[in-house]
């Protein structure tokens, strides 16, 4: 974690920011949900907050990014406000989608995050469309797809890495290789070590990331945001992971062991590995540090009274937009 | 006035749209140089070029949800789904995202796409080629479901389709492909949610869908010979449902048979039969609401057999006379 990078000071702090702001966002909906203020269920992305990060860190405003149900992380890296987020996850008409979507259809338009999704895969297609656009419209923009693991074994994926790859789309199709699909070990379900393995069927070039290494996974999705804007086409990215929590809220991880969870989280800590190589580096103090702490928690404060402070919907929305 | 086939004026109307907007193409399988398995887009490729006509792979998957992610970012793709059947290895892209975007996102996507869907039996495609399932996307809140009869309609509908930030689904009957009738010159639009009386009558009315509007117009002509006087009206779109003409029309004549060749359990013509019997017009009917649908089998390959699966002219004069006790 020692090597040159690029990237200044200030970008480095705010990668380290955007992702404290995602654990503490998840965080704060954790506790937000057991004391019952919100409901139905959530997937945390605790863990996995340098591939939302980095992943976006070649990103403009005109780029646009396909998500997933644990898609927390993706929004806000993306640029989607913490107080919109937390307004609809807590069902608010001041929320992203008026208190409509919730946890799994979080998306804003203006920052070009085209919406998490509930469906697993549903996300490459829409991103190849969305590519398409860019393309025949000649508008230059990227489209990054997030998706897990689990999703490289619907055809969805299949079929849109085909497809991307023979229009030479401007795509970069994320994964986030977290080992499990809900409960099911990729090792169960894949028969080949990587899953970037797979871009070589679609004639795609792809690589296989720490994902966990912000860096890493800012110059990885680099390169390919760039090969995507020359016209080259779309490029696949495995990115190495952990998500902490379960797969959800109902999850009690019988599938895998603490001794793994503990590795995971002492040893590939994303953030806290981030921050020893910026205190290390000296872009950052630990004084710099905590107030960075403060800061972020500051902010999560203003979206919890925001969100808990804004109405419910107007039961005459009901049956708005529905049709345009 | 000049007469093409409804096959011309699918393909003239998406033509007309794509020479006026550019955000417009269409995308499909074997849509190109091959002109569609039924010869619909011929010719288009040489005029629009391969990027705006777009052949795809065969991934259904794949091609529906890029036409829903490009119709989110701004383009109003038309994808041509080779034969209804298909729609299947499609369905999450129309139901899980086209139908919902708008709703999920609190109203800030727009999803303006027309699925094109060649449906129907009777030209011996057998059970995977053949079927009518419109009622199942009629039933999806946030899709438009469009099924016309005749060229002028499908014209004049398509150019609504087209114009529409909605996903339309729009039904097309094989067997109205090589059909003729009569089209204007000039520029037309046929709003959707407008039924239209295809001929007018006062002892019955019938409400049929697609092929079986020209069934049914066959067999009022049959029917007047008897002295049975029927109306016929097509609502043309499904969703939305104009209510209204239908109603008016059964109040008048107080009897209604309701023809569709899906098969009649669950299908759209159940809910048009259900839409009567619950509105104040049924206190003027005279005689039990009548349903014709297609049988509750898979359509059968063999002519015979495919005939008798759905509604055939016959049947509907039969059961005319049933209704006016004759």
């Amino acid at each position: 974690m020692s090597k040159k990078t690029s990237y200044s000071p200030e970008q480095l702090k705010t990668m380290l920011y955007d992702m404290m702001i995602i654990r503490s966002f998840e965080e704060t909906v954790e506790k937000l949900f057991q004391q019952g203020k919100i409901h139905g269920t959530m997937h945390l992305c605790i863990g996995q907050e340098a591939t939302a990060v980095g992943a976006c860190v070649p990103l403009t405003n005109e780029d646009k990014i396909t998500s997933t149900h644990r898609g927390h992380g993706h929004s806000l890296a993306k640029g989607t406000g913490i107080k919109g987020m937390m307004a609809e996850l807590l069902g608010k008409e001041t929320g992203y989608c008026k208190g409509k979507g919730g946890s799994m259809h979080i998306a804003d338009m203006d920052v070009g995050n085209l919406g998490a999704n509930g469906i697993v895969a549903a996300g490459l297609p829409l991103a190849t469309g969305a590519a398409l656009t860019s393309k025949m419209k000649d508008l230059g923009y990227v489209v990054v797809s997030f998706f897990g693991d689990g999703a490289t074994n619907e055809g969805a994926f299949h079929e849109a890495l085909n497809l991307a790859s023979v229009w030479d789309l401007p795509v970069v199709f994320f994964c986030e290789n977290n080992l499990y699909g809900m409960s099911g070990s990729i090792k169960e379900m894949t028969n080949i070590d990587n899953i970037a393995d797979r871009g070589a069927a679609y004639g795609i070039p792809s690589e296989t990331i720490d994902g966990n290494d912000v860096l890493a996974v800012a110059e990885a999705t680099e390169r390919a945001v760039a090969r995507a804007r020359e016209g080259k086409g779309p490029t696949l990215i495995e990115a190495h992971t952990y998500r902490w929590r379960g797969h959800s809220r109902s999850d009690a991880r019988k599938y895998r062991t603490r001794e793994e969870e503990k590795e995971w989280r002492k040893m590939r800590d994303p953030i806290a590995s981030f921050k020893e190589k910026l205190v290390e580096d000296k872009v950052i103090t630990e004084d710099e540090y905590e107030d960075l702490v403060k800061k972020v928690q500051a902010e999560m404060d203003e979206a919890v009274e925001f969100a808990e402070n804004s109405k419910e919907p107007d039961l005459d929305t009901l049956m708005e937009d529905i049709f345009a | 006035m000049k007469e093409i086939t409804y096959l011309e004026a699918i393909r003239e109307s998406m033509s007309e749209e794509m020479r006026k907007d550019e955000d417009v193409f269409i995308m499909g399988e074997d849509i190109g140089i091959y002109g569609g398995a039924f010869g619909l887009t011929n010719g288009m490729i040489e005029e629009f070029g391969p990027e705006r006509v777009r052949n795809t792979p065969i991934s259904e998957a794949a091609i529906s949800g890029c036409a829903v992610g490009a119709a989110m970012t701004g383009m109003r793709p038309i994808l041509e789904i080779q034969f209804s059947d298909f729609i299947m290895i499609a369905m999450d892209n129309i139901v899980n995202q086209a139908a919902k975007s708008r709703y999920m996102f609190g109203g800030k996507a727009q999803v303006p796409v027309v699925i094109r869907l060649p449906g129907g039996s009777g030209a011996g495609f057998a059970a995977q080629h053949s079927q009518s399932l419109e009622a199942w996307m009629a039933h999806v809140p946030g899709l438009k479901v469009v099924q016309p009869s005749n060229a002028y309609d499908a014209k004049g509908l398509m150019k609504a389709a087209i114009r529409d930030n909605n996903p339309v689904l729009f039904y097309e009957h094989k067997l109205l492909y090589n059909t003729k009738g009569e089209v204007p010159e000039e520029e037309y639009e046929i709003p959707l949610g407008q039924a239209d009386i295809k001929k007018e009558g006062s002892d019955i009315t019938i409400v049929a869908t697609a092929v079986m509007v020209n069934r049914a117009l066959e067999a009022a002509a049959e029917l007047e010979k008897e002295g049975i006087s029927v109306e016929v009206i097509d609502p043309r779109t499904l969703v939305p449902l104009d209510t209204e003409t239908i109603l008016a029309s059964v109040k008048k004549t107080s009897r209604v048979l309701v023809v569709y060749e899906a098969v009649k359990r669950g299908g759209y013509g159940a809910e048009i039969a259900s839409m009567i019997a619950e509105s104040d017009v049924f206190d003027y009917l005279d005689a039990p609401i009548r349903r014709l649908g297609g049988l509750e089998t898979p359509i059968p390959y063999n002519p015979v057999l495919e005939k008798a699966a759905v509604p055939q002219v016959e049947d509907i004069v039969e059961e005319c006379k049933k209704l006016m006790n004759k």
